[in-house]
């Protein structure tokens, strides 16, 4: 993860359009300017980070069955529950499971796990909407290679 | 079994917090109702889920925006029913 940067996938472990599932690995990095504030002296993920992972991971999921031909924008987050603290260098495996792809809009139930324990949860809603421009698309290919989303679902 | 109005009605009343007897088959959704486009997000889930169908949203939302089509003929409720019940129908066969 590189909080900094909002680029909370390190990898994708597995992706399965026809089950519409995904799930993803990501390291909490050891330091970060985020856990400087978030606590001193108590340093722990942000919820809104844990959430972030989640809409981010059922995201690459909605870019890969829609070949990256449309984008999903987090507009809602339902239900969200933070079971347990987070603390950097540690291994979280995120997963999402599409509930609904309806027209311009879809929704993904989100979760965070680590060493066997569910640690968050989340119901996400995305509004699909046609790239703005060839720049996020391009970069959201780009990452998509970086975190081994398979190059079967990067193109339509 | 609940018409496809009640069907609706009782959607948006749970999803909307808008009380049952607020919600009228001439009613507009966002008009007179005061959903918003986040708000009809949450119907339009629960409409797709309740008759199994997938509303095109985007392709009204697209006609209406480009003035070929008024918002009553997707957003009235009488018309919005209508039209849940020819997407049904199209399923079908």
């Amino acid at each position: 993860m590189r909080l900094e940067y909002f680029q909370m996938v390190d990898r994708i472990a597995e992706l399965d359009p026809a089950a519409r599932t995904v799930r993803a690995d990501c390291l909490v990095p050891e330091a970060s300017p985020v856990f400087e504030g978030h606590f001193p002296g108590h340093p722990i993920l942000p919820g809104v980070l844990m959430i972030e992972a989640m809409a981010q991971t059922g995201g690459w999921l909605v870019l890969a069955m829609l070949r990256f031909q449309r984008m999903p924008f987090l507009a809602q987050v339902k239900e969200a529950k933070l079971r347990a603290f987070v603390v950097p260098g540690q291994a979280l495996q995120v997963e999402a499971r599409l509930l609904h792809d309806g027209s311009g809009y879809a929704m993904a139930a989100g979760s965070i796990a680590s060493g066997g324990k569910k640690v968050a949860d989340a119901e996400i809603t995305y509004r699909v909407v046609p790239f703005p421009n060839e720049i996020l698309r391009a970069q959201m290919l780009e990452t998509a290679r970086r975190i081994a989303v398979p190059e079967a679902l990067l193109d339509g | 079994m609940p018409s496809t109005f009640e069907t609706v009605a009782g959607i948006i009343s749970e999803t909307c917090d808008i009380p049952l007897e607020k919600i009228k088959p001439e009613s507009h959704a966002i008009n007179d109702l005061s959903i918003d486009s986040l708000d009809f997000l949450d119907v339009a889930f629960a409409i797709d889920k309740a008759f199994g169908i997938k509303m095109p949203l985007e392709q009204w939302t697209q006609e209406v925006n480009e003035g070929t089509v008024s918002s009553d003929q997707y957003f009235v409720l009488k018309d919005l029913c209508a039209n849940i019940d020819q997407l049904v129908t199209a399923k079908a066969a």
